[in-house]
């Protein structure tokens, strides 16, 4: 599955799309990043509620393939701006983290 | 590659947005490099929990990385307060983090054990006081 497929559910919408076909090959939830740092793999899906412009220095360092932003959670116009620079994808979703978790575990 | 390349990046202590940013670099040069991604992900980890702290419990730092044939070598040295007692420090979930610091998702206490996890070999010199030198090293052969 990729990024774009994800996309294709009203469930998701793009907050940054500058990598659209990257793959996404597993997930990994959390808020603490140095557990995300430390834990998570190249090419998850990663799901947090944490919005601050760090997120995007460890999505960039863990390589994973984009940021889902549960809860209706949503990023600053510079943050944005950032993510786009830095090609990260970042997506926003109302579903809270289990519902996410769960629905990605239908597609992948 | 018979001498070392080396990389020098000065570590703002102030400006919490732009943390990580030397490791972000790091990780782009090394892949420019051809480095194995495996080993990439090794330093890059290392490397931003390192810098992270300079910038969380010691004002900023400077950070220098050598690549050699056989390993890539960071040396993240700030003239922080030091580190008390590193046994303690070392240990996963300890941490001095306020709350502020906290909030932004730091301080789980992971970062030194992450260090330790992810480099082949690591040394931290700290003075109370002076302040902090550590090396770590990633062996790429
Ligand atoms: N460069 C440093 N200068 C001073 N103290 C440090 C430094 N790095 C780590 N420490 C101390 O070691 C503790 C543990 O570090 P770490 O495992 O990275 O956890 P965290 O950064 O989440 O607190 C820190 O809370 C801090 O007290
Ligand atoms: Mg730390």
């Amino acid at each position: 599955m990729t990024v774009r497929d994800l996309l294709t559910s009203e469930k998701f919408s793009a907050i940054s799309l500058p990598d659209e076909s990257r793959e996404i090959k597993n997930v990994y939830i959390g808020d603490l990043l140095s557990w995300v740092m430390g834990r998570a793999k190249a090419d998850d899906a990663w799901i947090t509620i944490m919005s601050n412009v760090n997120i995007l220095a460890v999505a960039s360092l863990a390589d994973t393939s984009c940021i889902i932003l549960a809860e209706g959670v949503t990023v600053d116009e510079t943050i944005k701006a950032t993510a786009m620079d830095k090609e990260i994808n970042i997506l926003t979703t109302n579903m809270n983290i289990y519902e996410t978790a769960i629905y990605l575990n239908g597609l992948l | 590659m018979s001498e070392a390349l080396t990389f020098h990046y000065v570590v703002d202590g102030q400006d919490f947005t732009s943390a990580g940013h030397a490791s972000v670099m790091v990780k782009k040069n090394l892949r420019q490099l051809g480095l194995p991604p495996e080993k990439i992900r090794q330093v890059s980890i290392a490397m931003y929990e390192g810098e992270i702290n300079m910038v969380i419990h010691a004002g900023g730092g400077v950070a220098d990385v050598s690549v050699t044939e056989d390993y890539v070598e960071i040396v993240l040295t700030d003239k922080g307060p030091g580190i008390k007692d590193i046994e303690q420090a070392m240990q996963e979930g300890f941490s001095t983090a306020t709350d502020n610091i906290r909030s932004l998702g730091f301080g789980a206490g992971m970062g030194l054990p992450n260090m330790k996890r992810y480099s082949d070999f690591m040394e931290i010199n700290s003075v109370v006081g002076e302040g902090t030198t550590i090396t770590m090293r990633v062996n790429i052969n």
